[in-house]
């Protein structure tokens, strides 16, 4: 007997099948809106107020217009919102409301294959936002290294990472109000994480604070995936998103035992 | 040869014990009935059964499985009716059973066929391609029960299947469980209605506090616990205590609800007879045979629905 008996039915495909259906029927509204909201935020802040900032200094001391500056941060947190909505809120309802897992945890499925299933679904919006995403900065020459398009799977990466962390976090979330709490942390995270702006106008103590946050280190990622500028860091954050991945999912799995095999 | 096999099962909640060591035997093609009040401890035996709660002491089989340890495997031959409809309201009624289906693994070509036969089984053909919020409670109830069947299982647990349901409805239910059962199919069924248990059972469980009070046939259990009729009388609600004390004799026995009182007697009629006899005059009588609301009322001091 090993860990995963009674938990794992090898039918991932089966949840996926779902997921794409439900997408294709009468989610598309849905899916597009999420891409538009980063790609606000690049024109507003970008190019307008990109315009009073003038240059900044990016990675290893390059320097960037504002533009190109911010750019790759919104890709870092577009991929983390599109993985996000799908994990929680989506997973919230399913779980609450439409009693979804409930009904595919009476056929042969497993847990396990429920929360690939809808991690995998969180993954395919965060590709889709960071495709759109990338495409746009493309068509806005921001992207001016071929290592740009290496920030397709990285997105996945963070994807991946915000995705499971999510889903084991809602599994501990019964109503609305708790729900909320989701947005009171992923807010700041996205206005302080070095996102439209370097971390070191902060004092040093905020400074560790915020490196600690995942964010910041998807941020980092991107910032020196767009231009092609690596240092000893890029390790760093790789591997901060590959334990986040790992640690979430092992989470995940613990809570679904824990609510549907009580 | 039994097809889910319980010995001591128990299922604790902190200090309380949902389920407080149970014994039973189903057997292969019989309609096996779990009869309780609200939190007797019928639907945590349902979910052990289907390996979706955890036991915490006991043995459980189900086709000679452990469901603890082959969930999977052992779902695959169950269809689970959940006491409320948990339908996918994001996909419609016909992918609804396809989409139920691809979750056991089987193929989308069977389950094409297969979707189109339940539809009509259901009585929901022309609803194909409905919303599933469309709807009527009747329908979605049916619509439930068709994706149960979708892997063509061997034994389908039910639980509270008409509860909520208008009595139309309920009556097209029983006869659709009817025919499964026809066809072989064995058949648990979890209910706090006696007309349903009766309807549905050849044998039951009288399930109260976790344990298992009362084994039988609804016949048998009847003819064990009750007499033949019951005649039931009302004073109203002030004079029904006073009263009482002068019934002593009337009846074999006797049971006191707040709003009439039960006199369990072979002969009605003659039992009535014998009240107006002693000068009382009750507001309304009534004499009917008795039920296994009677065997409840009998074997745990309560009534079933309060």
């Amino acid at each position: 007997m090993t860990v995963l008996s009674g938990l794992y039915a090898g039918n991932v495909r089966a949840v996926l099948e779902r997921g794409f259906k439900v997408i294709g029927t009468q989610n598309w509204a849905i899916l597009v809106s999420g891409f538009f909201e980063p790609v606000f935020y690049l024109l507003a802040m970008g190019f307008g107020l990109g315009g009073l900032v003038g240059q900044v200094t990016g990675p290893n001391g390059t320097p960037m217009t504002y533009v190109a500056f911010i750019a790759p941060a919104l890709l870092a947190t577009s991929a983390m919102n599109g993985a996000i909505y799908d994990s929680t809120w989506n997973v919230f309802f399913k779980m609450r409301f439409g009693r979804l897992y409930e009904a595919m945890l009476s056929t042969s499925l497993g847990p396990l294959d429920v929360a690939a299933g809808e991690i995998a679904m969180a993954l395919f919006r965060g590709l889709l936002y960071a495709c759109g995403f990338l495409g746009v900065m493309a068509v806005l020459g921001i992207a001016t290294s071929w290592w740009a398009l290496a920030m397709v799977p990285v997105a996945l990466l963070i994807a991946l990472g915000f995705a499971a962390v999510g889903m084991a976090v809602t599994s501990w979330f019964t109503s609305f109000q708790q729900m909320e709490l989701i947005n009171i942390v992923l807010l700041p995270m996205f206005m302080f994480s070095s996102t439209l702006f370097p971390i070191d106008v902060y004092p040093q103590a905020v400074q560790w604070f915020i490196q600690a946050l995942p964010l910041w280190h998807g941020v980092e990622l991107m910032r020196q995936l767009s231009i092609g500028a690596f240092g000893p860091m890029t390790a760093v954050h790789l591997a901060y998103f590959g334990v986040m991945s790992v640690l979430g999912v092992a989470f995940c799995t613990v809570r679904l035992r824990a609510l549907f095999l009580r | 040869m039994s097809v889910i096999q319980a010995r001591s099962l128990v299922k604790s909640y902190g200090d309380l014990n949902a389920v407080d060591g149970i014994d039973f035997d189903v057997a292969a093609g019989e309609s096996f009935g779990l009869l309780g009040p609200n939190g007797a401890g019928k639907s945590t035996t349902m979910r052990m059964i289907g390996g979706t709660s955890l036991r915490t002491s006991g043995t459980l089989s189900v086709l000679g499985m452990d469901p603890e340890t082959h969930g999977p495997e052992v779902r695959a031959n169950l269809g689970v009716i959940p006491q409320q409809d948990n339908l996918d309201t994001e996909l419609r009624v016909r992918d609804n059973l396809i989409t139920y289906g691809r979750y056991f693994g089987l193929p989308r070509s069977y389950l094409q066929r297969r979707a189109d036969d339940l539809l009509e089984f259901a009585q929901l053909t022309d609803k194909a391609g409905e919303k599933v919020d469309n709807l009527s409670g009747g329908m979605k109830r049916r619509l439930t029960i068709a994706r149960g069947l979708i892997n063509e299982p061997r034994i389908l647990l039910l639980d509270e299947p008409t509860t909520g349901l208008d009595p139309q409805a309920r009556h097209i239910l029983w006869d659709r469980l009817f025919r499964l059962k026809e066809e072989g199919v064995t058949l648990v069924v979890t209910t706090h209605f006696m007309d349903e248990a009766e309807q549905l059972c050849d044998r039951l469980v009288v399930m109260d506090r976790g344990r298992i009070v009362a084994e039988g046939s609804p016949a048998q259990l009847i003819r064990q616990y009750c007499t033949r009729e019951v005649l039931e009388v009302r004073f109203g609600s002030e004079r029904n205590a006073a009263v009482v004390q002068q019934l002593g004799d009337v009846a074999e026995r006797l049971e006191v609800l707040p709003d009439r009182i039960l006199l369990y007697t072979d002969d009605g009629e003659a039992a009535l007879e014998r009240v107006t006899s002693l000068g009382l005059q009750p507001l309304t009588s009534l004499v009917r045979r008795s039920s296994l609301e009677d065997v409840f009322l009998r074997l745990t001091g309560r009534s079933l629905i309060d």
